[in-house]
């Protein structure tokens, strides 16, 4: 049951890409458009959101989304409250709903939740009385749907037209999240061909349904490709029999400046960060002309402000 | 008590009988059918007009999380649930806690049952100790303590010695053992069927190979070791394959399906309905309409309940930290219902698959309705609708994936012994 | 009632500005009539100044009831905001609650030397004590009368009254 998107279709929470109609991701950034224009002026804020109230909520602990979206909130003159529910807490009794219940009677406006477990935004969004807006920031390996959107407004952004592009999505595309809501983002807005680059380990059994192209071959998959979302590869891959080594893993699937001059000359190189250069990445491919991952980061603060904004007006 | 049920559908499945007509209970059990026998002044009447009579359920797989589990559910509601449900007879798997291991755990449990006087439990005793996959258990000791039969539950049991061991020593004393096949290795992280909804969700998944590779080694060590095994929740289309070979070539084994699994695929998961949380996983739609046909021919020879009450709290949570299982007991026989509607069975073919085939596979004389056979008797509407929702479950359980839909097939008595043990509320 | 054209209202209230302009005097117009309109003033009155435009939902007091305005558009202000002299220009002057919302939006840019007020139609019904410096033209409005400045066919600015809000 998609519960996104209410009954006068505004959207009432946002949990996944998956559902969300070509029009409303559009209608995302443009506004964020609007955004990014207040973050390059001296005062930075907008009274939009003022009074209400922004939990973040993070079962999963994560510096950099959790300040990106503290950011957001505050530029919009909203108040943020952070919570990093340890396991510990969780183990003492309390149950993920009775966290989230105890908060809303904090008259909480929005929940934004960080999640290890597939689902649990959904979960939370499920059970919220119906004022209170909420937006997975990450859930398991499902869902991170605000990455997917600002990686969606880079490529705008530097290529306009997402009906001429060729994309390529590189790495551990099994356990990512990101990947997953890059690619049902990348097949709304209609780019014609998907590209999912991987070793056999790393792809998740019937991905070609979701309307990629499996590739293992670096050098076949990257031919003549217009943008590369590089995808960050974990350390605990090398366990689990999934991967041998991370030397093996760069010399086959690392992003060096050879394999990117198989594409085409002004492809550009994407990075949801945080960067394992020389694993997943060469720090010269990182730093080049054809890296936008610093931009990427200046329009996630926009994006966020502007779901924040849409949420918190339907 | 003398009872007389008057004309109603009488359906026999052993007997292939399919009639309306009268049947007269006496002693405990049934005394004759059509016309009453010599003498008979019935002390109740049942007017079963526009209701099917058929032989009591036969339920091969019930939770009734006694010993240790009481907080989900206990022995007295879960029996009550059995009733309303029309089961008379249940099976319930080693895995309680602790595990029916011990002849004296067995007993317990079974003259607990015994007290309450509703349907005949027959423990499934636990095939290694503790269930850690090791060491046998007193195989013959708790086959006299009342155990029909030895299981692993779900635990794993990927250790092939141990297993050709405990077939070998079951077969010794001719006890049949009852194995899931789910291999440990590759089932041990996956939380839904591996495939294309647990890749969009994001969920761990358990590959087909995992029941196929360890069917494979179950089906061989029967061979090898002439044990009588039952496969317990097949849920593939490539693993009802395998048993439809294996019975081809006359190896004796049996095997059981979900009722949840004949009609419900990965794609109910929605979005992360823990409900649909299930072991074995819920396959694809291919698996599901191979369980169907499976069941129509007969490769398939019973459907159980798997009944396995959760509480809330453990459901509500993100689908992979949920606790698997359904609530069942009281949907068996409507699911059943819907099944035989969808595939074409006739009713007396339909109902042989929770009457007189699961009590040919647990080797009870029940599940037949000819004259001298124990009167455990269903007597249910088969056009009535009824609503699965929390406050018209008995079971503590209502985790069900049919939660708020409207199910057709209505238990409105239950005889056990010939005593009537549920009546359902006129309404 | 019959509108006189809006080409003489716009041919007045060009006329008025012209008089009381200063060299620095910058237009900002709100989006999205203030902005058509800001143009053609910029055009008729040959100002070298640069031209800003203004949207002001994110500055609104009615996120509340009506949430975000379904089409946002970038705010332009390409000059520096501290010390200028700026000539703010929107088609309908009613409560005065958008130009409210413009004036804290210019002050989020610095800290202007003074700002005036343009207008192609004030037609009363003030909520906010806000009055316009130039004038095209008064009109006193039922409030359920609304009236629009609209681009016709051949993309020239027109006023338009209809019915309803």
């Amino acid at each position: 049951m998609q519960r996104q998107i209410n009954k006068n279709g505004e959207l009432q929470h946002l949990l996944t890409i998956e559902g969300l109609p070509a029009a409303m991701l559009h209608h995302i950034l443009d506004t964020a458009e609007s955004f990014v224009s207040v973050t390059e002026r001296e005062v930075k804020k907008v009274p939009l959101l003022r009074g209400k109230a922004i939990f973040n909520l993070f079962f999963e602990p994560s510096t950099r989304t959790r300040t990106t979206f503290e950011i957001a909130a505050k530029r919009l003159s909203a108040d943020v409250i952070n919570l990093n529910i340890s396991a510990s807490s969780q183990s003492k009794g309390e149950t993920l709903l009775d966290t989230v219940n105890n908060l809303s009677a904090m008259h909480a406006d929005m929940f934004i939740v960080r999640h290890a477990q597939s689902g649990a935004a959904h979960l939370i969004a499920n059970h919220v009385a119906p004022e209170i807006h909420v937006i997975n920031a990450g859930d398991g390996r499902h869902a991170h749907p605000t990455q997917a959107l600002l990686d969606m407004y880079t490529i705008r952004h530097f290529k306009r037209d997402f009906h001429e592009l060729r994309v390529a999505i590189i790495g551990d595309i099994m356990h990512s999240r990101v990947a997953r809501s890059q690619i049902h983002a990348l097949t709304t807005l209609g780019v014609p061909e998907v590209r999912v680059i991987a070793p056999k380990t790393l792809l998740p059994k019937g991905v070609e349904h979701l309307g990629v192209h499996p590739y293992h071959d670096m050098s076949k998959g990257l031919k003549d490709v217009d943008v590369l979302l590089m995808l960050r590869l974990q350390n605990e891959r090398m366990q689990g029999a999934l991967l041998p080594s991370a030397q093996e893993y760069f010399k086959y699937y690392g992003l060096t400046p050879e394999k990117l001059a198989l594409a085409k000359p002004d492809a550009i190189v994407m990075h949801p960060g945080p960067m394992n250069r020389g694993i997943e990445i060469d720090s010269a491919v990182a730093d080049g002309p054809q890296s936008v991952i610093l931009p990427q980061v200046t329009f996630g603060i926009a994006v966020r402000m502007a779901v924040m904004s849409i949420l918190a007006g339907s | 008590m003398k009872i007389h049920i008057k004309n109603g559908r009488l359906i026999d499945p052993k007997s292939h009988l399919d009639r309306k007509t009268d049947i007269f209970v006496a002693a405990g059990k049934v005394a004759a059918i059509g016309e009453p026998p010599p003498n008979f002044s019935a002390s109740h009447e049942i007017d079963a007009n526009g209701l099917v009579v058929c032989p009591g359920l036969v339920d091969l797989s019930a939770r009734l999380r006694e010993p240790g589990y009481e907080y989900r559910a206990t022995l007295e509601s879960e029996m009550e649930a059995a009733i309303a449900g029309g089961i008379t007879s249940l099976a319930c798997p080693p895995d309680t806690d602790p595990p029916l291991d011990e002849p004296g755990l067995v007993e317990m449990l079974k003259y607990r049952a015994r007290g309450l006087n509703q349907a005949h439990v027959f423990p499934v005793g636990a095939l290694t100790q503790g269930l850690l996959g090791e060491n046998l258990t007193e195989m013959a000791e708790l086959s006299d303590a009342g155990c029909v039969a030895f299981s692993h539950a779900e635990r794993p049991l990927d250790n092939a010695l141990v297993m050709m061991r405990a077939m070998q020593y079951a077969a010794t004393f001719d006890l049949p053992v009852w194995l899931r096949a789910q291999d440990a290795s590759l089932s041990r992280i996956g939380v839904a069927h591996e495939g294309e909804v647990a890749t969009r969700l994001g969920l761990p998944g358990i590959p087909t190979c995992a029941e196929t590779i360890a069917l494979s080694k179950i089906l061989r060590l029967a061979e090898e070791t002439g044990a009588r095994v039952h496969i317990c929740r097949i849920s593939s289309a490539e693993g009802v394959e395998m048993i439809r070979q294996a019975k081809k070539q006359g190896l004796p084994v049996t095997c059981d399906v979900s009722a949840n699994h004949i009609h419900l695929s990965e794609m109910d998961i929605g979005f992360f309905d823990s409900n649909c949380h299930l072991i074995p996983p819920l396959r694809n739609l291919r698996d599901r309409d191979a369980l169907k046909r499976g069941l129509k021919d007969g490769t398939i020879d019973a459907v159980c309940s798997d009944h396995t009450p959760v509480d809330d709290d453990a459901k509500l949570l993100p689908f992979a930290e949920a606790e698997a299982g359904a609530t069942g007991l009281e949907l068996l026989l409507p699911l059943v219902l819907k099944w035989a509607e969808e595939s074409k069975v006739p009713l007396v073919d339909a109902l042989s698959r929770i009457t007189s085939r699961p009590a040919a596979v647990l080797g009870i004389e029940s599940g037949i309705l000819s004259p001298g056979a124990a009167a455990d008797l269903c007597i249910f509407a088969a056009d009535a609708y009824w609503k699965i929702e929390a406050k018209s479950l008995k079971s503590q359980g209502k985790n069900t994936p049919f939660l708020g839909l409207e199910m057709k097939g209505r238990v409105k008595y239950t005889l056990v012994g010939g005593r009537i043990v549920y009546k359902a509320n006129p309404s | 009632m019959e509108l006189p054209q809006t080409r003489d209202i716009l041919e007045k209230l060009a006329k008025d500005i012209r008089i009381d302009l200063s060299d620095d005097t910058i237009l900002v117009g709100i989006h999205t009539g203030g902005a058509w309109l800001a143009e053609e003033l910029h055009r008729m009155l040959s100002l070298s100044t640069p031209l800003g435009m203004l949207d002001i939902s994110f500055y609104r007091d009615d996120f509340e009831r009506i949430g975000l305005h379904p089409e946002v558009k970038p705010s332009d202000i390409p000059f520096d905001v501290d010390g200028a002299d700026i000539l703010l220009v929107d088609d309908v002057l009613y409560t005065g609650r958008t130009v409210r919302a413009a004036i804290n939006e210019i002050f989020d840019y610095g800290r202007p030397a003074r700002i005036r007020l343009a207008v192609l139609v004030d037609r009363g019904g003030r909520e906010l004590p806000i009055e316009a410096r130039f004038t095209g033209i008064k009109l006193d409005l039922d409030e359920n009368r609304m009236i629009d400045l609209l681009r016709n066919e051949t993309g020239g600015l027109e006023l338009r009254l209809r019915v309803g809000n």
